[in-house]
């Protein structure tokens, strides 16, 4: 019995590095934790010099709103990752919601995250494109003027798939 | 630990080709390792490795908000300085350690 070893020896093709080239992140939370996740996905791609998109769709559009993108919250109720043992009772009381993201911001700012509206003036300095579903804004009354300088245009989900084509795209939902 | 061979220095690298020795670097070994990366450096390039490298020895972490905020380039001009990963790619040719950061 020839030795399998041998046999397979100069066939052997070493793995191909299948390396990401571009993301498309889609961004359907306006929570402060999952907004970040999605800039920093986005900004953490450009800064390896790969190309990234982003797609911002239903609650996500809080994070382009120019009166609401610096003003984010974490859910402090109904979030069973957020203090365990918190009382839903202590969560829902006025003015936690407000103090809990506040304090989350503080710490965020310590190990220098910008605030939303810078981090989107970085995505679109390191080459990110920025946009924003028309379905939802049609839903929530919104026009382009609501939004953020940095967002390119309102786009359908066709539009979207069709940013997204190439080699190497990755989707990221969040 | 690996090395490289520049302009008969012989460099002490890591396996991503950082140097592991900040020391070892002077302006010659800079532009060799800038014509690694495809990029000739100007003075505007030095003016961004030495604000790198001053960082670096006083210890603060670096970020690509930071050398935005340096007063020396904006993040455009970073991104066009060191295309494709800037920081990444000024600190390999500034010869510092690779920054640990996610911003």
């Amino acid at each position: 019995m020839e030795d399998v070893k041998e046999m397979t020896a100069d066939k052997v093709v070493a793995k191909e590095k299948k390396e990401v080239k571009k993301i498309m992140v889609i961004c359907a939370r306006g929570n402060l934790e999952d907004v970040y996740a999605a800039l920093i996905m986005a900004n953490g791609a450009l800064a390896e010099g790969k190309e990234a998109k982003m797609f911002f769709t239903f609650f996500g559009l809080d994070a382009i709103t120019k009166n609401k993108a610096d003003h984010l919250h974490t859910a402090t109720v109904g979030n069973p990752a957020f203090m365990r043992g918190l009382p839903t009772m202590i969560g829902g009381l006025p003015g936690f919601e407000a103090l809990a993201s506040s304090m989350m911001k503080k710490e965020m700012d310590k190990l220098d995250i910008p605030p939303v509206t810078e981090f989107f003036e970085m995505i679109d300095a390191g080459g990110g494109e920025i946009f924003a579903c028309k379905l939802a804004a049609d839903m929530f009354h919104l026009k382009k003027e609501d939004f953020i300088p940095e967002v390119k245009d309102i786009i359908t989900v066709g539009q979207m798939y069709e940013l997204a084509e190439g080699e190497g795209t990755h989707m990221v939902f969040i | 630990m690996d090395t490289l061979t520049i302009n008969n220095a012989t460099i002490k690298v890591n396996e991503e080709g950082y140097f592991t020795d900040p020391s070892q670097w002077n302006e010659e070994i800079a532009v060799e390792m800038a014509k690694k990366e495809n990029i000739d450096l100007t003075d505007k390039h030095f003016e961004v490795l030495n604000f790198l490298r001053s960082k670096h020895a006083e210890e603060v972490p670096l970020s690509i908000r930071k050398v935005g905020k340096s007063g020396i380039v904006d993040i455009k001009e970073f991104y066009k300085l060191f295309p494709g990963g800037p920081l990444k790619i000024s600190s390999k040719i500034a010869g510092i350690p690779k920054p640990v950061s996610c911003v």
